[in-house]
C-alpha cells in the first residue's frame, strides 16, 4: 500500500474553495502533471504573506488546515494538484463532500480531527513531520523542536477499503 | 418511520451496500462536459478501459469555452466529439445545438423524477428540481460512472427548507436561495440534500425550482431536491406523454416519490419571504449576502446575465422588462449569454434579444463563459461584476475580479444605473 505522511505545512483557514487550490483557468489541461506548478496559486491567508513556492508548501507532504476544505467545484483537478505535488494527506476540521470524495478515490486521506485536537497541531512549532497508522487511527505529529502530539482519528470502512484497493476505479472494476 | 424522497430513490437504486452506511447506487443518466470528461476519457484510454456501460445513459455536451477559445479548450472538445462517436453516443450536443448543459438537459427532457444523476460538475444539484438525486462528483467517480453505470454516496441526510410567505414584486428564486445560504452558511448543507418545499416552492415554476436547487451545493450540499408534481409533469409532457392519460395522471404517478410526512430530518427550516428585500453578495463567500439596499450606489464595470443559475427565457424575460427603452450607463460593459439555442431562439422570437442589443448589451451563443472565468467576458484584476451567476469566490471571473451576485432583475438595474440598484422601481 502507499505510504502516508511526512513534511506538514500549514493552512490556516477555513473555506477553502476548489478555485483557490487549482484556478480554473488551468482547467483547460489534459494531464495531471501540466498542473504541478499552479499548487494554491489564487490562495489568500490573513495577511497576504502566503507564498505557494515557499520551501515550507514546496516540500510539504501534508496539509494542516481548517474547516470545510475543498468547497466549490467538483473538480478532481483540486486533488490531483495536490498529489503531482507529493501531497498524500489533507487534515482538516471538516471537507466539502466532492472534495473528500476526491481524495479517497485517488486512494489518498483526508482526514478529519476535533478542533481542539487540530489547534493543538497549529501551536506546534519549527518544522512539522506527521507519520500515521492506518490500522490504530492514530496520527503522530512531532515538531524538530521535540514537541509531537498524538491525536485519534476515524475513518468510514469504506473509505479504507478504497485507500487499501489504491482507489475507487480499482475498487469498482474488480468488484462490478 | 417515513422515508424522504431522497431515501426513497436510494432504496430503488441501490446496487450494493459495501460497508453499513455506504450505497453504491445504479445511475440512470452521467452527463459530461468537456472540461472533467477529457481527462477522464484520457486517463481510460491509458489504462486500457475505454468502454461505456450504456451509451443511452451518457449525455455530452461541449458547454464551458464554446467555440473554443484556443488550441488547448479545442483539443478538449475534440477528445470529447470522437469519444462519443467512437461510442455512439448520440445526445451529443456540439457547437451550433450546445448550451449549458444544466439548463439543456432538462429542456431535452432527459431528468425524470426518481432518477440517480451524476455529473463532473458541481451544479448538478440544479436537477434535483424534477424530483431525481442528482450530485456533482470528481472525475474518479466519473470514470466509474461512465464504465459500471455506479455511484458511491453516504446513506442520505436531508434537510428541509419550508417556503412560506407571499413573494414579493421584485423579489425571485435567486434572492430567496441566496437569503437560504446566508442562513445555512456556506456548510451548513455538508453532506445533506436540501429539500426545498412548502407553499412559495410548490407555487414556482421549473425555471425557478432549478435555480434553488442550483445554489444547494454554495450552503455545501450534496443536493437540492424538489417534490416532483403538475408543473413538473407540465414541463416535462412533450417527453412523457406516450406513457401517460395526462399531466395529472403522471404527477399522481411522481408523487410517489414524495417524502413521507414522518420521514427525519437533520435540520428544518422555516422562512418567511413576504417581507424579503432583493438579495445581493459582498466578499468572496456565497454566503456572504445581505439586502441590495445595503450595497446601492457602489459601482460595477461589468453585468453579467446568464448561466445555469439565471440564463433560462425566464430570466431573460425579467431582464429585458427593466432594460426596456432605456440605454445602459456609460460606465459599464453589458453581456447577456442565453443559457441554450432554444433560450436564444425564443428570446429572438419574442424581441428580447433587439432590446437587450439595443441598450447596449453584448449577446454573445450560449456557454458558460466569463462564469468560471475561462473566456467571453474574463474580469481584470480590480474589475467588478453584477453577475447572475452562483460563485462570488475570489478570482471566479478573473484573478483581482470582484463578483457580486445577484437577480437577473438587479443586474439589470445596475446595467441601467452602472450602480448596485434596488430592482423593484425599474420593473414594468
Ligand atoms: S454556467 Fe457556470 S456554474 Fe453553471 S455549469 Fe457553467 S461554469 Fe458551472
Amino acid at each position: 500500500m502507499k505510504q502516508f505522511g511526512g513534511p506538514a505545512a500549514f493552512l490556516d483557514r477555513s473555506d477553502i474553495n476548489t478555485d483557490e487550490i487549482i484556478p480554473a483557468r488551468y482547467l483547460t489541461e489534459i494531464s495531471k502533471a501540466a498542473l504541478k506548478p499552479h499548487l494554491l496559486e489564487d490562495l489568500h491567508l490573513e495577511g497576504d504573506t502566503f507564498d505557494p513556492r515557499s520551501e515550507e508548501i514546496q516540500n510539504a507532504q501534508v496539509l494542516i488546515t481548517r474547516s470545510n476544505f475543498g468547497c466549490g467545484s467538483s473538480r478532481e483537478h483540486a486533488v490531483w494538484v495536490l498529489e503531482v505535488n507529493g501531497i498524500n494527506m489533507v487534515i482538516a476540521e471538516s471537507f466539502a463532500r466532492i472534495f473528500r470524495q476526491n481524495m479517497f478515490n485517488c486512494g489518498i486521506l483526508a482526514i478529519e480531527l476535533k478542533k481542539n485536537d487540530l489547534d493543538r497541531l497549529f501551536k506546534l512549532q519549527g518544522k512539522v513531520t506527521v507519520s500515521v497508522d492506518l490500522d490504530k487511527e492514530q496520527l503522530s505529529v512531532s515538531s524538530d523542536n521535540g514537541a509531537s502530539v498524538l491525536c485519534p482519528f476515524s475513518l468510514n470502512p469504506f473509505d479504507k477499503q478504497l485507500i487499501a484497493a489504491g482507489g475507487w476505479l480499482a475498487y469498482a472494476d474488480a468488484k462490478y | 418511520m417515513g422515508k424522504t424522497i431522497t431515501e426513497k430513490i436510494f432504496d430503488a437504486h441501490l446496487r450494493d451496500t459495501p460497508t453499513p452506511g455506504n450505497m453504491v447506487l445504479d445511475i440512470d443518466v452521467i452527463m459530461c462536459h468537456e472540461i472533467t470528461t477529457p481527462i477522464a476519457i484520457m486517463d481510460l484510454m491509458e489504462k486500457g478501459m475505454d468502454r461505456v456501460c450504456d451509451p443511452k445513459r451518457i449525455k455530452a455536451v461541449i458547454d464551458h469555452v464554446t467555440p473554443p477559445k484556443d488550441a488547448k479548450t479545442a483539443m478538449q472538445a475534440k477528445i470529447m466529439r470522437e469519444w462519443a462517436r467512437r461510442h455512439s453516443i448520440k445526445d451529443f450536443f456540439d457547437i451550433g445545438r450546445n448550451g449549458v448543459c444544466h439548463a439543456l438537459f432538462p429542456e431535452k427532457g432527459f431528468i425524470r423524477p426518481g432518477n440517480t444523476v451524476i455529473m463532473g460538475d458541481s451544479h448538478t444539484c440544479t436537477h434535483g428540481a424534477f424530483g431525481a438525486f442528482a450530485a456533482g462528483v470528481g472525475t474518479t467517480d466519473l470514470e466509474v460512472g461512465i464504465l459500471k453505470g455506479v455511484c458511491a454516496f453516504r446513506a442520505p441526510r436531508s434537510l428541509k427548507v419550508v417556503v412560506n410567505g407571499m413573494v414579493p414584486k421584485g423579489v425571485y428564486a435567486k434572492d430567496i436561495v441566496l437569503n437560504i445560504i446566508k442562513q445555512l452558511t456556506v456548510n451548513g448543507g455538508t453532506d445533506m440534500v436540501i429539500e426545498f418545499v412548502g407553499p412559495v416552492v410548490e407555487q414556482m415554476d421549473m425555471a425557478s425550482r432549478m435555480t434553488l436547487c442550483n445554489m444547494a451545493v454554495e450552503a455545501g450540499a450534496t443536493s437540492g431536491v424538489c417534490m416532483p408534481d403538475l408543473v413538473t409533469a407540465q414541463y416535462l409532457w412533450p417527453f412523457i406523454k406516450d406513457k401517460y392519460a395526462s399531466p395529472e395522471a403522471a404527477a399522481a404517478e411522481f408523487s410517489r416519490w414524495h417524502s413521507d410526512p414522518d420521514a427525519r430530518y437533520e435540520r428544518v427550516l422555516e422562512m418567511d419571504v413576504s417581507k424579503l428585500e432583493p438579495q445581493v453578495t459582498f466578499g468572496y463567500k456565497p454566503d456572504n449576502v445581505q439586502d441590495i439596499g445595503e450595497m446601492a450606489g457602489t459601482p460595477v464595470d461589468q453585468i453579467y446575465i446568464g448561466s445555469c443559475t439565471n440564463g433560462r427565457i425566464e430570466d431573460l424575460r425579467v431582464a429585458a422588462s427593466i432594460v426596456h427603452g432605456k440605454t445602459i450607463a456609460d460606465t459599464v460593459r453589458a453581456i447577456l449569454v442565453p443559457a441554450t439555442p432554444l433560450v436564444y431562439s425564443q428570446a429572438l422570437e419574442e424581441g428580447l434579444l433587439k432590446i437587450f442589443m439595443d441598450s447596449g448589451f453584448c449577446v454573445l451563443n450560449p456557454t458558460c463563459g466569463a462564469c468560471l472565468g475561462m473566456s467571453s467576458g474574463v474580469l481584470a484584476e480590480g474589475d467588478v461584476c453584477a453577475s447572475t451567476t452562483n460563485r462570488n469566490f475570489s478570482g471566479r471571473m478573473g484573478k483581482g475580479g470582484m463578483v457580486h451576485l445577484m437577480s437577473p432583475a438587479s443586474a439589470a438595474a445596475a446595467a441601467i444605473t452602472g450602480v448596485i440598484t434596488d430592482p423593484r422601481p425599474y420593473l414594468p
